[in-house]
């Protein structure tokens, strides 16, 4: 990597009590790279994730993003979040709200928009995922993919420099999933640097341009898609990948 | 006279009614003054203590909890006859009126921090993480995020609350307040005749049977839509 990386953690560890869930984790992506994180559950990739927008406090190590130390005390992390989108599994679009105004709430509140001028972006990011004739609706009203693109919208009109996608179509019946990934390719294909926890192998092959494995608290081993997923070289990868190839 | 209508002078006795209207309707004004007090002052001296509460400082939620959990003990009549005869040995003697106030105000905001505490425990860890993410602060969530869905729930379980311990209003005749149980029954003593009785029992449901209505109605409006 000649440039700068655009996430760099080093010596990520993170325990909760005697729990120690990150063992010593590095990860460098570049930007407009997309990186995906397999490993069974309990292997910390989710936690790995978590920390790197400070979602979960390290126990120690050092988290630079887009040129910001995540961990300084004197790092307005309110701040450095809005350059750092998250998607989560349970979606967690706020149910009183209509999904214009989901998207719209962190643009009013946190980048400091007029609602005039909030709308319009928030329209904008909604036609991005596909949903522009659905702003009025409420959660409840959206099926599972339709909430999870506008939970992308949500992201995304903050226009941050990395995505953190957390198990972004595990919630989802089966039929809904393939709307969710195709946002996800046209981030991609804009350039968006993107950070994806899930067991999409499909999309991982085609679409990620580096997967890492983690087992137990530490990255096992990376390299592109092809390299993992047919000749892995770790007895650990070897068995997770067969694993979840026999589904 | 049949038995019927001796009943009917004994407690809806026309004359000693009229006489009494005055008394009673000037007993609802302070009925009513009361209510709205404690009403406000004590909902949001609730909502105030469980947002603080939710700053998660410790030393100051063991006071918050000590204090709610022995206003929610003691009977409301206790403390109000504590504050109108115990604080004058302080130096600060309130009147009946204020003591009936603020008794009842604390044992509202003791039981509205609860409900209003469980409100804002029971949105999900996910919203606020979801908010958190976008850059909003702690403070921001809380109002944006949280608390609009945690008043939401609590709606049924407070106005419940806040009903009964209006009525706790009554109370008031104990130290002197002149609301409508306190004129009712020093109109009874000088009648001689329990009618002023049955309006105050009127007066009461002229006062409370909407109210009561209304919360139905409020419930049925802020029903969960999921």
């Amino acid at each position: 990597m000649t440039q700068q990386p655009i996430v760099d953690a080093r010596a990520i560890h993170k325990h909760f009590g005697a729990l120690h869930v990150l063992k010593g984790v590095d990860l460098k992506v570049a930007e407009r790279e997309l990186v995906f994180v397999i490993g069974p559950s309990g292997s910390g990739k989710s936690t790995l994730l978590r920390c790197l927008n400070r979602l979960e406090e390290p126990s120690s190590g050092s988290i630079v993003v887009d040129g910001i130390d995540m961990l300084d005390a004197r790092t307005d992390i309110n701040h450095a979040r809005q350059r750092i989108g998250m998607v989560f599994q349970s979606f967690n679009l706020y149910p009183h709200m209509t999904a214009l105004g989901n998207v719209t709430l962190a643009l009013r509140k946190v980048a400091g928009k007029s609602r005039v001028e909030a709308d319009r972006l928030g329209q904008a990011a909604l036609e991005r995922v596909g949903l522009a004739d659905r702003a009025g609706h409420t959660p409840g009203q959206l099926s599972g993919g339709q909430q999870q693109r506008v939970a992308i919208a949500r992201s995304i009109a903050l226009e941050p420099r990395v995505m953190l996608f957390d198990e972004p179509t595990s919630a989802l019946d089966p039929e809904l999933v393939g709307s969710v990934l195709e946002v996800m390719r046209s981030l991609r294909e804009s350039g968006m640097t993107m950070i994806v926890v899930s067991h999409e192998m499909g999309f991982a092959r085609n679409a990620a341009d580096r997967v890492v494995f983690m087992d137990d608290g530490l990255i096992v081993e990376q390299g592109p898609p092809a390299a993992i997923f047919e000749n892995p070289t770790h007895e650990r990868t070897r068995a997770f990948i067969g694993q979840i190839q026999r589904h | 006279m049949t038995n019927f209508e001796r009943f009917l002078d004994t407690f809806f006795n026309g004359k000693v009614m009229l006489k009494y209207l005055p008394d009673i309707l000037s007993g609802m004004v302070v009925t009513i003054e009361l209510a709205v007090l404690i009403v406000l002052s004590g909902l949001a001296a609730g909502l105030s203590l469980a947002l603080i509460r939710s700053l998660a400082i410790r030393p100051l939620n063991w006071l918050i909890i000590f204090i709610v959990d022995l206003f929610r003990s003691l009977p409301p009549l206790v403390i109000i006859v504590l504050m109108y005869f115990g604080l004058p040995y302080a130096e600060v003697s309130p009147s009946g009126f204020v003591s009936t106030w603020l008794s009842l105000a604390f044992v509202l905001m003791a039981f509205s921090e609860e409900i209003f505490w469980a409100g804002i425990t029971s949105v999900h860890k996910g919203q606020w993480e979801a908010a958190r993410s976008t850059g909003l602060s702690f403070g921001q969530t809380l109002m944006n995020v949280v608390l609009p869905q945690a008043l939401r729930l609590t709606i049924p379980p407070l106005t419940n609350r806040t009903i009964a311990i209006t009525k706790g209003t009554a109370l008031g005749t104990v130290v002197a307040v002149t609301e409508i149980l306190g004129e009712a029954s020093s109109a009874v003593s000088n009648s001689y005749n329990p009618s002023p009785l049955m309006m105050g029992a009127a007066a009461y449901l002229v006062l409370f049977l909407p109210v009561v209505v209304l919360a139905r109605r409020l419930e049925t409006k802020f029903a969960w839509k999921k």
